[in-house]
């Protein structure tokens, strides 16, 4: 395990010794790259001012409610087309369409229905990340075994019982997985609707600092929604080990 | 076997794709008698897991009729109890929630009732000490007791076993197959058991079915008549060894018609 851990850091160091050594011995010009030492100073500021916690605390709040928004509608939707044949054949086609549509272009209508609001924030991550919720957690539901389903039907459980304490329950770690991936998308379109219409957040940051060629700010910026990603990630994948302890348990033997 | 708990008449049952039709059994016949232990022999293929799904309310058949006590199935049901050959449990409820959550549909028991009834049957399926295990950690045989304490708990009046230790290794096939003596000697429940191993039909059965593949059709049937309660000892008998050589020759037989 330690083996392990020392392989993933080295991955990361090697990245940073490359921007080091390009950056430093001027390689590179600190207009295009600044230096690590830029970037530090530039967070130092941010820190002391209070705009990188302004700003994150702003595009965390956005990207949280466009996640519970698109969540609270996929997961019913989707685990009923995972479960019943009716709803799928509704749902199937609408869903399979919408999801093809890019997310991005829909940011001119977002931006004459609703300014450049919150709302717009939520509606563009609400259409990017929604439909694809939908027909993962559809997927995660019709690949449970038919044979815990039949142990169901056996023991008379109803249709409904089947789905809530059957289906769904088997269901909930990739369902789980699913949010995991989707939070991360959730992000990207965060940033993407946010460098286009916004007066505050990361990405209205990241967009800001391009006027003024000020790289080391674009550099943060990036960098902090990377870690702020890596970061839930952990927690995502923590929280599943709280919920669910039956997987991977080790053999006792009898 | 005064009354019968189950009674097939002409059951057939066809599987249709959009290209042909399939027939896996052909004009069957059978029945289970109350406290009775059936047991259906065939090579794969002969239907006999069909069968047992039809009885089992998980599929239909396509003619005929199966009565569970005078009343015909549609349905899967709570009056009959069924064991699978493996991945039954649900893997993230401990052992004793797995045999606890058989009870799911009896409003007539508090949920402390439920526990200590699970807890009872895990004990008479030998795993005492186990309750609070999920599935991921026990072994197949162990998974398969808990899937038998499951069956046993809501005490219906007819079992299914599908070939429920055609996984477990032949030490740990020999101990379920005492445990199956022992636990529906004292359930006195009706069972019916389908298997292609000849020895364990033997030994466990009163009656035995054996079937031909290709259309699944009742080839012979058997009563055992050795002594009860019955051990190892039996296997090595004269009438155990007539018996088995009887199913033997009607398996052998099937072949060379092919």
């Amino acid at each position: 395990m330690g083996k392990l851990r020392l392989i993933s850091a080295s991955g990361i160091l090697l990245v940073l010794a490359a921007w080091a050594l390009v950056t430093y011995t001027g390689l590179v010009d600190a207009l295009f790259l600044p230096t690590p030492t830029q970037v530090l100073l530039e967070a130092k500021k941010q820190l002391d001012d209070g705009t990188l916690f302004l700003d994150i605390e702003m595009s965390f709040y956005r990207i949280l409610m466009g996640f519970v928004l698109s969540t609270i509608f996929a997961l019913p939707i989707g685990v009923l087309m995972g479960t019943s044949k009716y709803w799928n054949a509704f749902w199937e086609p609408l869903v399979g369409f919408i999801r093809y549509m890019p997310a991005v272009a829909f940011i001119p209508l977002s931006i004459l229905w609703f300014g450049t609001s919150d709302l717009q924030k939520f509606f563009i991550i609400f259409i990017g990340v929604f439909f694809q919720a939908v027909i993962m957690i559809a997927d995660n539901c019709k690949t449970v075994k038919k044979s815990v389903v039949e142990v169901g039907l056996t023991l008379g459980l109803n249709k409904f019982e089947i789905i809530k304490d059957i289906i769904f329950r088997a269901a909930l770690p990739s369902i789980w997985d699913t949010l995991r991936t989707i939070w991360g998308w959730a992000w990207t379109y965060l940033v993407v609707a946010e460098l286009v219409a916004a007066s505050s957040g990361l990405g209205f940051r990241i967009m800001q600092a391009q006027r003024y060629l000020s790289t080391e700010t674009i550099i943060l910026g990036i960098l902090v929604i990377g870690i702020l990603g890596l970061v839930t990630d952990l927690l995502f994948s923590y929280l599943a080990k709280i919920m669910f302890p039956w997987r991977e348990r080790e053999k006792i033997s009898n | 076997m005064a009354v019968s708990e189950l009674v097939a008449q002409n059951v057939v049952k066809e599987f249709r794709d959009k290209k042909k039709t399939f027939l896996a059994l052909d004009q069957i016949d059978l029945t289970v008698g109350e406290h009775e232990f059936v047991s259906l022999l065939g090579p794969s293929g002969c239907g006999k897991s069909t069968l047992l799904r039809l009885v089992a309310g998980l599929d239909k058949v396509s003619e005929g009729k199966i009565l569970l006590r005078d009343k015909e199935i549609s349905k899967p049901g709570r009056d009959r109890g069924v064991v699978f050959q493996q991945y039954s449990l649900l893997p993230w409820m401990h052992a004793w929630e797995n045999v606890a959550f058989a009870l799911k549909k009896d409003r007539t028991k508090t949920k402390q009732k439920k526990k200590e009834l699970a807890y009872h049957f895990l004990e008479l399926v030998g795993l005492k000490g186990f309750e609070d295990v999920y599935p991921s950690q026990m072994s197949g045989g162990m998974q398969q007791r808990v899937a038998i304490a499951r069956a046993l708990v809501y005490k219906p009046n007819l079992l299914l076993m599908d070939e429920p230790f055609g996984a477990l290794d032949a030490q740990t096939r020999k101990e379920m197959q005492d445990l199956v003596l022992k636990v529906f000697t004292e359930a006195r429940s009706s069972v019916l058991f389908v298997t292609h191993d000849v020895d364990e039909a033997i030994y466990l059965s009163d009656r035995v079915y054996v079937m031909s593949a290709k259309p699944g059709r009742m080839a012979k049937e058997i009563n055992i008549e050795l002594p009860k309660p019955r051990d190892w000892n039996v296997q090595l008998s004269e009438n155990f060894l007539k018996y088995k050589r009887e199913i033997l020759v009607e398996l052998q037989n099937q072949k060379k018609l092919k």
